[in-house]
């Protein structure tokens, strides 16, 4: 943990390019070209959209002609002709349920179909990104690449993308139809709405900028209602309960009024929409009075418009909340088409490649050099030959570029200058198939995944029985500790294996290396001190996976320094000491300064006395 | 799969018990915020009476304007400003109500909320430690977030769902005054509109929950698998990886088609069903004008009824879809509340300064399920100003041990003594002053470094924090930190590395001045040599009187050499004690076990 840090920091990655920063049109064009699944088809459910809001238009018609062919005055009524249009009316409506009917359905299961592909596209993306294993701190933010901002653009093709479609399919039919009947209360009821037309995009601005708040207080109220669960025992044991109390309630509070601020712009758009509409259709009243005394209108044009302006009513209510989550559904599809642009830096060759032959394997850089994205050299001019079978030491400060080494040698990135070779190869000529056959790394942390421990130790080797699982752990001088698991291989290990200790993680994580059975092994020596028992086993247990191999281990220790055959002593991004631990300590420099201080520590009245 | 729609089943074989919990919960709710509840409902109300006042208009207006006007050919222009008027009037009052509804209504729901939070969160801080060690972390923030919110969501439709049944009443009354025959329309179709939405949201939400949980699934393998990345790209995995993620994102996919079909049948029925009304209404209308029972004016308001109607009526499905989901939510909200016990603590402080006299005595402490004691009459003494390492196996009770000292939890047997004080009879401040304890895993809080140390307490200045941070080799990164002391840390700030990280909680226990410091493993993210430059020091200062007496958790030999005295722990007991010289000859459990790392080396 400690001495990754500072390289991490140094790591950061440049951020998915957004510098082309695109219109909200081209990012829908690309998007949709990106899931083909959602474009076939595509104009027949639009049409279907159209289709469904002409259920809603025509019933105005209907009103009007019901009222002018006699239901008007009530004298001469010509019910034939009305009983027609009804059943016309019906025929219609029935036809557009029906369309609206296929529209959704072909509109839910296509765009799910293709963004469970986009989904699962984008996640296959983030594992062959290098960033993934540079910078942990980018993790959730790569995660919700393929949760909340698909669920975003997913919300927006299947209803507010719909409801744009729709309303303005609506109130266009719904223009028509009035500039046909009459254009000057056609006027009247689109200067009503014009205001509010006019104020939409700042509405919307308010609102975007409100539910921004909202988030930002949810993440902080989030962060400080942990403290009394996470830090139950801190809070316990310092008596800081009203503080912590304080703080918790100022979050909360933080919270409800952002969401109330939110609430209250959206009650006045909504509120604001009924106003225009009242307006309209007292305007439309008076003037369709006026026009039809003059002998311009018929009575029921006059009413039928007061149906036709509900028709705008509602999309005008809808307008803010829909334009905020178009603009967020529109940033999400930009993040997501960004992270698929990012090419991905580690590139396999497949099949094309040359595989590395299987025997005992030696590495070698050539002028290796190393630096992140837009950041300073990490690692410079490193030239040096690990013959095969070697047990080589790479030791070094915080920072000192000895991690940068072994994520080099394990491919896990690739140098900007020089090349990294096993057995002769080029690992960029390497598949990935068959580089990983042959190397392996096992992290300081041991890393083990929420299930069984047979299914974990399968990530060591596909397939594996049962019975060669156990006889990994008894290889291994394990089959004491084995035994002691009530469970067996049935044990669930929990989430990040935390039902098991930090010391039986970094077992699990040998054996499963061990499965693996590579030729070359690196390791990330742990740092944490865990059960002296527990070392005790896991030392033992290297040692035998260890020997027949060659390995690079990153050290912390001195006694595995003391132990490798051969010590890499890196400072400052160079390769500065080569040698054997004894030719080292006769040497001194950087090494001598790292010796003194480890025996500092472990050279105490015990073992002398023992 | 069966784990996944379990629980939606459960809530459908026991429909009428939750509805009626349901309403007795909506009855806590509206109890709770009783005035605001009502100016929503007033507001809702008024919405209702005006939505149905505007067809009413509409009707009024074609009666006694339009169609005298255009019968007599001239403007009728006292009942056109009525009209006029009465379009506006109603418009803004009804823009009144909706603000009531929603602004008001919304004030409701988030006041439930954060009073909510606030009563969980409290019953956070006041439980003991026992209870806590009882439920997972992501349950209980889980409890005070999502669940707290999934309880009250039903707030938020409820002034609407009322206000629409007032707007259905209002509706009946004013087509029974318009025309019977036409109000019959209103009692088929306002029925119908009512049960296909309840129905709706019943048959949705279990299976809107189901993708719900499903959503969490995807993000749960997401999370894991990008935070085990290196041991993926090293194990050569991606792809297996990819399938175990397509398998989850293909599950929700499927549920999500699911709760499309249902959405795609009831959506475009919903919007058909007042249309279909409306073409009822003039069908009838045509025949009871003609036989003069009605009037125009009647079949339009009617008929306009359909039309503003249709929407609200929805909030009651939304209510009644809602409510097993709060139902569910609330009885996790509800064991918290209803969880009962707290530390209690005594009123005495302890007199004097300068380190204390630590001692136990006859101490046994059972963990609440376990059915061994995990520290038998373990009876200890620390001299005042001693440095004591407590070295032992994993499972031997050493945390344990630690936490008694500063009452995380209390012995069911034995005292645990202060300078001879009893230390249950202590107040809680005087309690924390006396003992520092610093655990194995620290817990940094999400603001400033300089609060990280100080915990808000104001008798500490930047001098004594800084003094603090150069004690435990602090000073150079907090130094080298972006804005010092004012960095913030945590989630939207800096991330310190673990080693980092322990430091920060080791400057927060000596900035305070402890009588008693107490080191559970505090050290262990620590480089080696870090790690025995600040125990040197710490040592110094309680050898030389100014500092704290200590006792310490300890693996490592640099630590335990720096003791006085070492207590080795075996399940739960003391089995030898002294200096670590004369342990490590006398014992060979105890040499075995702080040579472990040794005796590695010389396997080798």
């Amino acid at each position: 943990m400690t001495t990754t840090t500072a390289e991490r920091r140094t790591a950061a990655p440049a951020p998915a390019s957004e510098a082309h920063e695109v219109t909200g049109w081209a990012v829908i064009r690309r998007g949709l070209a990106l899931s083909p699944q959602v474009m076939d088809g595509l104009g027949v459910t639009l049409f279907l959209a159209l289709l469904s809001t002409v259920g809603a238009s025509i019933v105005p018609i209907v009103v009007r002609a019901a009222i002018d062919d006699g239901l008007g005055d009530g004298s001469q009524m010509d019910e034939g002709r009305i009983f027609l249009y009804a059943g016309l009316t019906l025929v219609v409506v029935l036809l557009t349920a029906v369309a609206g009917y296929a529209m959704r359905i072909r509109l839910f299961t296509r765009s799910e179909v293709a963004l469970s592909d986009l989904r699962v596209r984008a996640f296959r993306h983030v594992h062959d990104l290098s960033v993934l294993t540079q910078s942990s701190e980018r993790r959730g933010v790569l995660v919700s690449r393929v949760t909340s901002d698909i669920d975003q653009i997913s919300l927006f093709l299947q209803f507010t993308g719909v409801m744009i479609v729709v309303s303005v399919g609506q109130m266009l039919v719904a223009t028509m139809i009035m500039a046909y009947y009459s254009w000057q209360l056609t006027v009247v009821v689109l200067v009503c709405f014009l205001p509010l037309w006019l104020s939409l995009t700042l509405f919307a601005k308010h609102m975007s900028r409100a539910y921004d708040t909202v988030r930002r207080t949810v993440g902080e109220m989030l962060a400080v209602i942990a403290e009394p669960v996470v830090g139950a025992s801190v809070v316990r044991s310092y008596a800081i309960e009203r503080r912590t109390q304080r703080r918790v309630d100022a979050g909360i509070d933080r919270n409800y009024r952002a969401n109330i601020r939110a609430q209250s712009i959206v009650a006045v758009t909504f509120a604001s929409a009924g106003v225009a509409g009242g307006l309209a259709n007292a305007g439309v009243i008076a003037l369709g009075v006026v026009l039809g005394v003059a002998g311009g209108l018929s009575m029921g044009t006059v009413i039928a418009f007061a149906f036709l302006v509900g028709l705008f009513v509602g999309p005008a209510q809808q307008a803010t909340q829909v334009i905020t989550d178009a603009q967020n559904a529109i940033a999400s599809w930009r993040r997501v088409i960004a992270l698929l642009d990012t090419p991905a830096d580690v590139v396999d060759p497949g099949e094309r490649g040359t595989t590395i032959p299987d025997e005992p394997l030696g590495a070698r850089f050539d002028d290796v050099a190393f630096a992140y994205p837009g950041g300073p050299r990490v690692l410079t001019d490193v030239d040096v030959e690990i013959p095969p079978r070697q047990r080589v030491a790479v030791v070094g400060e915080t920072g000192s570029g000895k991690t940068t080494f072994a994520k080099l040698l394990t491919r896990l990135m690739d140098p900007v200058e020089g090349a990294v070779r096993l057995g002769g190869v080029d690992l960029r000529d390497v598949p990935f198939s068959d580089l990983r056959r042959h190397v392996v790394m096992v992290p300081q942390e041991g890393f083990l995944f929420d299930a069984t421990l047979r299914d974990n130790l399968r990530y060591g080797r596909t397939g594996a029985t049962d019975a060669e699982l156990e006889t990994a752990f008894t290889d291994l001088g394990l089959a004491d500790w084995f035994a002691g698991l009530p469970q067996g291989l049935d044990t669930q290990v929990g989430q990040r294996g935390e039902s098991l200790s930090a010391g039986e993680r970094q077992l699990v994580a040998l054996v499963r290396a061990a499965l693996a059975d590579p030729a070359l092994l690196v390791l990330d020596e742990a740092t944490s001190a865990v059960d002296p028992q527990t070392e005790l086993r896991a030392t033992r247990a290297l040692e035998t996976l260890l020997s027949g191999r060659t390995s690079v281990t990153i050290a912390h220790r001195l006694s595995t320094a003391e132990s490798a055959d051969r010590v890499l002593v890196f400072d400052a991004g160079r390769l500065v000491q080569d040698g054997s631990h004894a030719q080292l300590l006769a040497e001194g420099g950087v090494y001598g300064r790292l010796h003194a201080s480890w025996v500092a520590q472990s050279n105490l009245p015990g073992r002398m006395d023992a | 799969m069966s784990v996944d729609t379990a629980a939606p089943d459960d809530l459908t074989g026991t429909d009428d018990r939750i509805m009626r919990r349901g309403f007795g919960l909506l009855g806590r709710g509206i109890v709770a915020q009783k005035w605001w509840f009502t100016v929503s409902v007033v507001g809702s109300l008024l919405y209702g009476a005006m939505t149905v006042a505007d067809a009413w208009v509409l009707g009024w207006a074609t009666d006694h304007v339009i169609r005298p006007s255009f019968e007599r050919g001239d403007v009728a222009e006292g009942a056109l400003w009525t009209a006029v008027f009465l379009f506006i009037g109603v418009a803004v009052l009804r823009a009144l109500g909706i603000v009531g509804r929603r602004l008001v209504g919304g004030l409701v729901y988030y006041r439930l909320i954060a009073d909510y939070r606030r009563r969980v969160t409290r019953q956070y801080l006041s439980l003991p430690m026992s209870w806590h060690h009882r439920h997972p972390t992501g349950q209980l923030l889980s409890n005070a977030n999502a669940d707290v919110e999934a309880t009250w969501a039903v707030f938020m439709p409820l002034p609407m769902a009322l206000g629409v049944v007032a707007m259905l009443l209002t509706a009946i009354v004013a087509m029974v005054e318009a025309d019977v025959v036409l109000t019959l329309v209103g009692l088929v179709v306002f029925p119908a509109l009512f049960g296909i939405n309840v129905f709706y949201q019943r048959w949705l939400s279990p299976k809107a929950a189901r993708a719900q949980s499903l959503r969490g699934d995807v993000s749960a393998v997401a999370h894991e698998s990008f935070d085990g990345a290196t041991v993926v790209k090293s194990l050569g995995r991606e792809a297996d990886e990819t399938e175990r993620f397509r398998t989850a994102t293909e599950r929700l996919r499927d549920a999500n088609i699911e709760v499309g079909r249902i959405r795609s049948v009831f959506d475009p029925l919903l919007e058909a069903l007042p249309n279909l009304g409306i073409l009822l209404v003039i069908v009838l209308g045509v025949g009871r004008v003609a036989s003069g029972a009605a009037e125009p004016g009647d079949v339009v308001q009617v008929a306009y009824l359909f039309t503003v109607v249709a929407f609200p009526v929805r909030a009651i499905g939304w209510v009644l879809g809602e409510l097993p989901r709060s139902v569910v939510s609330w009885d996790r909200v509800d064991s918290v509340l209803a969880a009962t016990g707290s530390m209690q603590y005594g009123d005495r402080t302890l007199p004097g300064g300068g380190a204390v006299q630590l001692d136990l005595r006859d101490v046994t402490y059972t963990f609440p399920d376990a059915d061994r004691p995990v520290l038998s009459h373990l009876d200890l003494h620390v001299g005042r100003g001693s440095v004591t390492a407590v070295v032992g196996s994993t499972g031997s009770g050493k945390s344990t041990l630690t936490s008694l000292l500063v009452r995380l939890v209390d012995p069911q047997q034995g005292r645990v003594e202060l300078d001879g004080v009893d230390v249950r009879t202590l107040t809680h401040d005087d309690l924390a002053s006396t003992v520092a304890l610093v655990p194995q895993s620290t817990f940094l809080f999400d603001d400033s470094v300089r609060e990280n140390v100080t915990l808000g307490s104001e008798g500490i200045d930047d001098a004594a924090v800084w003094d603090a941070l150069r004690t435990v080799q602090a000073e150079s990164f907090v130094q080298a930190l972006p804005d010092g002391l004012d960095t913030q840390l945590g989630e939207r700030g800096t991330t310190l590395s673990g080693g980092q990280r322990q430091r920060l909680a080791l400057a927060r226990a000596l900035v305070r001045r402890p009588r008693l410091l107490v080191m559970d493993d505090a050290t262990s993210a620590l480089d080696p040599d870090v790690e025995r430059r600040i125990l040197a020091e710490l040592a110094a200062r309680t050898s030389d009187g100014t500092g704290p007496t200590v006792l310490v958790v300890a693996y490592r030999k640099a630590t335990i050499a720096l003791a006085d005295e070492v207590v080795f722990l075996q399940a739960g007991r003391i089995v030898d004690r002294g200096p670590h010289h004369e342990l490590v000859v006398r014992s060979e459990a105890y040499r075995d076990l702080v040579d472990a790392y040794d005796q590695a080396r010389e396997a080798q």
